[in-house]
């Protein structure tokens, strides 16, 4: 998602988040169509919805940085999230998820040197009764190890 | 010929995809008259992929399978598990709330109808608000989502509230871990969620419903959505539900990442489009709750069990459980366990039971250590307890609580002095930080045992005072339950919290 990260118009950005402008309780959803479309929450989203949902430019803000998922930094071009929540953790999901950073040369959302990857930390993707589990780009991956592991990173730096 | 391979996460999460892809290369190849239905999981997560073939003699199940197998499994040839319900973790089920998830296409609203769908929905229609109401309060349905408050009295509150506009609101924010019973009813059977929440709607005069769906589920959230949409062509939804003349309608709305939503104050300020910060209690949600209306908040497995309670009647439902424990528990049994997946029973088996005879011990196959009962704010109990029955009062006398009913098994190689600092960890990562206990004090919880860790003699009262600070300080759960987990690890293990200095003299 680096290589689109030029900044879009207030205008682009209205469009976007204009039509859910009808909905009860509207900030969420526009800030996930924002994030769907652009891969983050371009900066300058805050005057825009400020000004759409008569919010102060702190509010957006505070709401923004409320939620782990909304991000004002580009990701690399994967995003994998490792569970790190209790049921992971008792499968050995700790030694996996230190052995994945470590041989990626990164720490908790941090992005590979070659843009290829960025890893985040999730707790808990309900995949309990098959842990260690993991989420790439959206797709669930459930009783790792190093070699399942070792599959996805290759699939993700190829 | 029909074929069964499930859509749910943990199925694919563990190659379903590949293998439905496999079967349909292969049906293809050989010219087969065979039918690839997509349905949710039976709940054996151990099994998964776990295939059923029927040939008009019942389904036979196979698993785990492996694209691999595809061949023998269509010769007739590979070893099978036999009669799926007739697998022994299965068979002695008793599945209500889950009846036909892992059974139907989740999306056939035709199948649905077919095994039971809609029927309590209907008998419902016939009803009067009051009626409904109190169908639901003799049922006797407690909030599956942790708390344990009784379902019918919520509704009540709400019913008798004066408001222009009422909502009914699903708490999907399931973010415990070793909890994935409302993942996998959403995936596996949402309609019976949307019957649930219109009954809810009828009930108690709300018109509009919305579930608060975790972002970390996205394949719940496209089930949900697309049977919304198909719930609302076919009149389930709308302005005129099942030709009744009476209007609801739902909305599936995603969370962020912010685990404290799952508490329903903070959900409902998501909800609107605030930062996701508890309120305080007075006003209820039930009389002030989705921007100032009355508002019904129920977690998904108790709006779920609503359409078989009117559908088999109030006093079936009852009739199974233990004391003021009515019903059936949707264990979720998960970790490092042998036989791990979802076994819905009446509550009143013990602990025991659930994690040595049903679950089979451990993966690992060595010892059992300890199970965290009902997520991260839960307690964790050691096998010195294991004789302690699945109720409500019952775990509550123990020092523990059931919660959302999620179990996490523990060998012996866990560190408990370790899992205490995590549950601290996590409470400093997913506070609010609107209580000074839960915002500050979980930081401090980390530093506290860190320094039992590194041999201070005095941190463990520290810690635990500031446990009893937290507790009585907090506003919500995540602040004054995370003291559940630390201080159960801190009084059962403490072998794990001697520190090096003393083990070195």
């Amino acid at each position: 998602m680096l290589d689109r990260a030029q900044a879009p118009s207030t205008e682009e950005i209205r469009e976007v988040v204009t039509p859910l402008a009808g909905l009860e309780g509207p900030l969420l959803p526009m800030l996930h169509a924002l994030q769907d479309t652009y891969g983050l929450i371009p900066e300058g989203a805050v005057p825009v919805l400020a000004d759409l949902l008569n919010l102060g430019r702190a509010e957006v803000h505070g709401v923004i940085s409320f939620y782990h998922d909304f991000r004002d930094h580009p990701t690399g071009r994967h995003v994998l999230k490792i569970c790190r929540a209790e049921a992971c953790q008792s499968m050995g999901g700790n030694a996996l998820a230190a052995a994945t950073l470590k041989k990626l040369g990164v720490d908790w959302h941090g992005t590979t040197a070659d843009g290829a990857v960025t890893v985040e930390p999730i707790y808990c993707l309900g995949l309990c009764a098959c842990a260690p589990a993991a989420m790439l780009d959206g797709r669930v991956v459930g009783r790792l190890d190093e070699d399942r592991m070792g599959k996805l990173l290759a699939e993700v730096r190829a | 010929m029909k074929i069964y391979v499930p859509m749910d996460s943990a199925a694919t999460a563990l190659g379903a995809d590949e293998v439905a892809k496999a079967l349909a290369r292969e049906i293809a190849a050989r010219g087969l008259d065979a039918q690839i239905i997509r349905n949710g999981t039976r709940g054996m997560i151990w099994l998964e992929p776990l295939v059923e073939i029927d040939r008009g003699d019942g389904r036979m199940g196979y698993g785990p399978v492996t694209p691999a197998d595809v061949p023998a499994i269509l010769d007739g040839s590979a070893q099978s598990l036999g009669p799926v319900e007739e697998i022994p973790f299965f068979a002695n089920q008793t599945r209500l709330t889950f009846a036909r998830c892992g059974v139907i296409d989740p999306l056939d609203l035709d199948d649905y109808a077919a095994h039971g769908g809609l029927a309590g929905l209907t008998r419902a229609i016939a009803m009067s608000s009051a009626e409904i109401v109190q169908e639901v309060a003799d049922s006797g349905l407690r909030g599956r989502g942790g708390a344990g408050f009784p379902t019918g009295i919520k509704w009540k509150t709400v019913a008798e509230a004066d408001a222009d506009q009422k909502y009914i609101v699903c708490n999907a924010d399931e973010g415990d871990s070793g909890t994935f019973a409302d993942r996998m009813i959403m995936e596996g059977d949402p309609f019976t969620l949307i019957e649930g929440m219109a009954i809810a709607g009828l009930g108690v005069g709300a018109t509009r419903g919305y579930v608060y769906l975790r972002s970390e589920y996205p394949d719940a959230i496209r089930v949900m959505r697309a049977a919304v949409k198909i719930a609302r062509q076919r009149g389930v939804l709308g302005a005129d539900v099942l030709g009744s003349g009476r209007a609801f309608d739902m909305e599936i709305r995603q969370g962020a990442g912010a685990y404290v939503c799952g508490e329903e104050t903070s959900l409902l300020n998501s909800l609107e489009g605030k930062r996701g910060v508890v309120r305080a209690k007075p006003p209820l949600p039930a009389l002030e709750g989705f921007l100032g209306r009355p508002t019904v908040v129920n977690n998904v497995i108790s709006l779920a069990t609503v359409p078989v309670i009117f559908e088999k009647g109030a006093q079936h439902y009852a009739d199974f459980g233990l004391g003021r424990s009515r019903g059936t528990v949707t264990l979720q049994i998960a970790g490092n366990v042998k036989h791990g997946g979802l076994y819905e029973t009446a509550f009143g088996l013990t602990l025991g039971e659930v994690v040595n005879g049903i679950g089979g011990g451990t993966a690992t196959g060595r010892p059992v250590k300890a199970v965290q009962v009902g997520g991260p704010l839960g307690a964790y109990m050691p096998v010195s307890k294991f004789d302690t029955p699945v109720g409500y009062e019952e775990f509550d006398k123990n020092g523990g609580l059931i919660g959302h009913a999620g179990l996490v098994v523990f060998d012996d190689s866990a560190d408990m002095l370790q899992m205490a600092r995590f549950a601290m960890e996590f409470c400093a990562v997913e506070s609010c930080g609107k209580c000074t206990p839960c915002r500050i004090g979980a930081v401090r919880g980390v530093e506290t045992i860190d320094r039992i860790a590194a041999g201070d003699p005095g941190a463990a009262d520290l810690l635990t005072d500031l446990c009893e600070t937290m507790k009585d300080g907090s506003l919500c759960a995540l602040g004054g339950f995370t003291p559940f987990p630390v201080m159960s690890a801190l009084t059962q293990f403490p072998d794990d919290f001697v520190c090096q200095k003393e083990a070195a003299e």
